[in-house]
C-alpha cells in the first residue's frame, strides 16, 4: 500500500485528522516542503490537504514547491477561512480546489473523493495491510494469514488507526481523541485495555505488532528510524 | 452510533452470524438473553426491541410491562464456537421504558448513572475481581471434583483443565485474566480478571459466569458461585481491586506517602469503612452470603483496613515501586454471586462520598483483629459487618447513599424481594435444627 496523503501542517488540526482517519485514508503530517520531500514515497504524494487558516505563508510557500520541485503533486485541496478568500487571488495555480473552515466532514470528504478521482486514484484505499494483517474497510473485516480476527467495533477502530499510521508514535491521549473522540466512560487508560485485548486477538506472533513505548504511548510496526530497536515490554 | 450500528450489520453478514443474543440483568443479576435473527437486527438496533418486563425480577409491574431493550453496538462480540458450530454473537442491552425514558430498575443503566457522576468529578472507574468458584459433580449435591482427597490426581487434573479452558475462552472474547490457580478450598478454583473501567467489568463479569457455568457443562459438571457450598472450608469471594482515575493519571497513587496512598485513596478507603454495612446487602445478597462472613477463613468480618492482614475488610496490596497505575485497593467483601452492575455502584457511592465529605482514615489496623475481644474492638473503634441477610438489609433500608446510587426502583424492588427471601428462610426448619435437637428435646 503506498497511498499517502500529505497534510499540512504538523500536526493536523484535531478535527482534520480526526475526519482524514475516519474516512479511512492514509495521510501523514508535515511542517515544511523539506520535510515533505524527507518522507516522500516512492511513487510520490497521492493528494495534499493544505490548511492554510493559521499559516498562510507557510501554506502558500509549501503549495509553490509541491507545484514545482521534480516530484509534482498532482491534486491540492486548500483550506481556508471566510475571510482568507481574498488571499485566493493570483494563487490560482496553488491549489485544484478548496474548503472553507469551518468544514462539514461530509463536504471535506466528498472534495477529497472528487479531487482524487479526477486525478485517477483512489482517495479511500478499500485494504490496507501490514505484514500478515489484512484490514477490509468496506466489510470492517481484518484478518492475520486470510484467518478472520473476532473484534468488537472500537477495537476494528484503533486497529485500523493503527494500520493507517505505521512507525509513529501516538500517545493515550492522542489515541483517545482520534479513535473514541472522548464519549467514552473509560478516560485515557481505555486505551491500554483495548491495546492489550488487540494484542490477545492478534495471536502470539502478531502481538508485538503493536508496541509500547514507555512514559510515551504505542507504536504499530516498525520505528520509522532506520537502527532503532523496538522498544520491549517488560 | 451509525457506523457502530454499520460495523454490527456488516460483521453479521460477512461472517454468517445466524442468531444474535441480547443480554440485559435482572435486579439479583441474572443473565437474560432474547435470540434474534440477523433479519431483525437492524430494526433492533435502531429502534430496539419489545418485551414484557412484568416477568423480570424488579422490573415492572403488570400495567406497565412493554419496555424496550436497546442493544449497545459497542458490546457486540462473536461468541467463542467450535469449527462448524452455529456463529453466534452477543450484545449487551440498556433498557428503556416505552416512553424512552432509560427504565430506573435496569442495573447496567444504574451504573452508567454512578458513573457519569465520578466523570462530572473528573474521575473514571477502574476494577479488577478475583472470581472464586466451586466444581461439583452436579448442581444438585455438594460433590467436589477432587473430594477423593488430595491424591486423585486425575481428578485434581480435571478442575485445572476446566480453568484453562475458561481461560482461553475468556481470552478469545477479549476478556483478559491475570492469574488463575487452585484455591484452598476442595475443587475451589481463582480466575481474576484484568482490570478495567466499571461498566466493561460488570459487563465481563456476566459473561465471565455464563462462560465458567458454560464449560463445565460442557464437560458433565457444574461450577458454582454459591458464597459458602461446603461448611467448614473456605466461601468463595469476589475480592474487588479499584482505582480511580484522573484522565492518563492514578488518583490512588502518591509516591510520596508512607502507604503510597494519595488523599483521595484515603478518603475513598475510609467512605467504605464507614459505609461497608449499608452497602453489604447488595455486595453479599442471598442468606447464604453471610456463612462466608465469618471468623477463620480469611474472609472479612471487621471494618477495617491494613496493608498485609487478610482479614481485613480493605486491604492496600503493596504497590511495586515506579508502577503508579497499579497503585489499588481490595475490598474483600463482595461475593461472586452479586450482581456487579449494582455492587460497583455502590462501592463506588461509598468511596465517593468518602472524597466528598472528606472522612478521615482511621488508623491501619495491625494487630490480629480476631484475636482481640469484642470491647477491644470497640476501643479500637472496630464495627462488624451485618451478621445476617436480615441485619444487612436493616442496615441498607436506613441508608440515604444507597437509595441515591440505586434509585428508588432497584432499592424499593430489592429490599421487598429479599425480605422475602429471609422470611422464606426463617420458617425453615434446617438440617441443624434436626441433628442438634431432634435426638435430645
Amino acid at each position: 500500500m503506498t497511498e499517502l496523503l500529505l497534510v499540512f501542517p504538523d500536526p493536523a488540526p484535531p478535527l482534520l485528522a480526526q475526519t482524514l482517519d475516519l474516512s479511512g485514508v492514509r495521510w501523514k503530517s508535515v511542517g515544511n516542503a523539506a520535510i515533505a520531500m524527507q518522507y516522500e514515497p516512492v511513487d510520490g504524494w497521492t493528494g495534499a490537504v493544505v490548511c492554510a487558516d493559521d499559516d498562510p505563508e507557510g501554506a502558500f510557500t509549501l503549495c509553490r514547491t509541491l507545484r514545482k520541485g521534480d516530484s509534482r503533486v498532482e491534486s491540492i485541496l486548500l483550506l481556508i477561512t471566510g475571510a482568507q478568500l481574498h488571499d485566493l487571488e493570483h494563487r490560482e495555480d496553488l491549489f485544484d480546489d478548496f474548503c472553507l473552515t469551518p468544514f462539514h466532514p461530509k463536504e471535506f470528504e466528498a472534495r477529497l473523493r472528487h479531487l482524487m478521482f479526477r486525478a485517477g486514484r483512489a482517495g479511500s484505499p478499500e485494504v490496507a495491510s501490514y505484514g500478515d494483517l489484512v484490514l477490509n474497510f468496506e466489510t470492517y473485516q481484518a484478518a492475520v494469514n486470510g484467518k478472520p480476527l473476532d473484534l468488537t467495533y472500537m477495537e476494528y477502530e484503533l486497529l485500523k488507526f493503527f494500520v493507517t499510521h505505521p512507525g509513529k508514535v501516538f500517545t493515550r491521549e492522542q489515541l483517545l481523541s482520534r479513535v473514541w473522540g472522548y464519549e467514552y466512560y473509560g478516560g485515557a487508560r481505555t486505551v491500554d485495555v483495548h491495546v492489550r485485548r488487540l494484542r490477545a486477538k492478534l495471536g502470539e506472533e502478531n502481538a508485538n505488532l503493536i508496541q509500547t513505548v514507555r512514559s510515551v504511548g504505542y507504536r504499530f510496526g516498525q520505528s520509522r528510524w532506520l537502527g532503532a530497536t523496538p522498544p520491549r515490554e517488560a | 452510533m451509525e457506523r457502530q450500528n454499520e460495523y454490527v450489520l456488516r460483521t453479521v453478514e460477512e461472517r454468517g452470524v445466524r442468531f444474535v443474543r441480547l443480554w440485559f440483568t435482572d435486579v439479583l443479576g441474572f443473565l437474560k438473553s432474547v435470540e434474534i435473527t440477523p433479519a431483525e437486527l437492524q430494526t433492533a438496533l435502531e429502534e430496539g426491541i419489545t418485551f414484557d418486563g412484568s416477568t423480570i425480577e424488579g422490573y415492572s409491574r403488570i400495567q406497565e410491562s412493554d419496555m424496550l431493550a436497546r442493544p449497545d453496538a459497542n458490546t457486540f462480540e462473536l461468541l467463542p464456537t467450535d469449527e462448524g458450530e452455529t456463529v453466534m454473537a452477543r450484545m449487551f442491552c440498556d433498557i428503556s421504558a416505552y416512553s424512552s425514558e432509560p427504565f430506573g430498575g435496569d442495573p447496567r443503566g444504574v451504573l452508567k448513572r454512578n458513573l457519569e457522576r465520578a466523570r462530572e468529578k473528573g474521575f473514571t472507574f477502574f476494577v479488577g475481581p478475583e472470581m472464586e468458584f466451586f466444581y461439583f459433580r452436579s448442581g444438585g449435591t455438594v460433590e467436589p471434583l477432587d473430594s477423593a482427597g488430595y491424591f486423585d490426581l486425575t481428578a485434581h487434573d480435571l478442575g485445572s483443565r476446566l480453568r484453562k479452558q475458561t481461560v482461553l475462552r475468556l481470552e478469545a472474547m477479549g476478556i483478559p485474566v491475570e492469574y488463575s490457580f487452585h484455591e484452598n478450598g476442595p475443587s475451589q478454583h481463582e480466575i481474576d480478571l484484568r482490570y478495567t473501567d466499571a461498566l466493561e467489568m460488570a459487563d465481563n463479569v456476566m459473561t465471565f459466569r455464563l462462560i465458567a457455568k458454560e464449560v463445565a457443562a460442557d464437560n458433565g459438571v457444574y461450577a458454582t458461585f454459591m458464597p459458602k457450598p461446603i461448611t467448614g472450608a473456605f466461601g468463595s469471594g469476589m475480592h474487588t481491586h479499584v482505582s480511580l482515575f484522573e484522565g492518563d493519571v492514578n488518583a490512588f497513587h502518591d509516591p510520596g506517602d508512607e502507604y503510597g496512598l494519595s488523599k483521595v485513596a484515603k478518603h475513598f478507603i475510609a467512605g467504605l469503612l464507614v459505609h461497608a454495612s449499608e452497602i453489604c446487602a447488595i455486595t453479599n445478597q442471598w442468606v447464604n452470603s453471610y456463612k462466608r462472613l465469618i471468623p477463620g477463613y480469611e474472609a472479612p468480618v471487621y471494618k477495617c483496613w491494613a496493608r498485609n492482614n487478610r482479614s481485613a475488610l480493605v486491604r492496600v496490596p503493596i504497590s511495586k515501586t515506579g508502577k503508579n497505575e497499579s497503585s489499588r485497593i481490595e475490598f474483600r467483601a463482595p461475593d461472586p454471586a452479586c450482581n456487579p452492575y449494582l455492587a460497583f455502584s455502590l462501592i463506588l457511592a461509598a468511596g465517593l462520598r468518602g472524597i466528598e465529605e472528606g472522612y478521615d482514615l482511621p488508623p491501619e489496623a495491625t494487630d490480629n483483629i480476631y484475636a482481640l475481644t469484642d470491647e477491644e474492638r470497640l476501643v479500637e473503634g472496630i464495627g462488624s459487618l451485618p451478621g445476617s441477610l436480615r441485619d444487612a438489609l436493616d442496615a441498607m433500608e436506613h441508608s440515604q447513599l444507597v437509595k441515591e446510587a440505586l434509585g428508588d426502583h432497584v432499592f424499593e424492588n430489592f429490599l421487598v424481594n429479599k425480605r422475602r427471601e429471609w422470611a422464606d428462610y426463617k420458617a425453615d426448619v434446617t438440617p441443624f435444627e434436626i441433628a442438634r435437637y431432634l435426638g435430645t428435646l
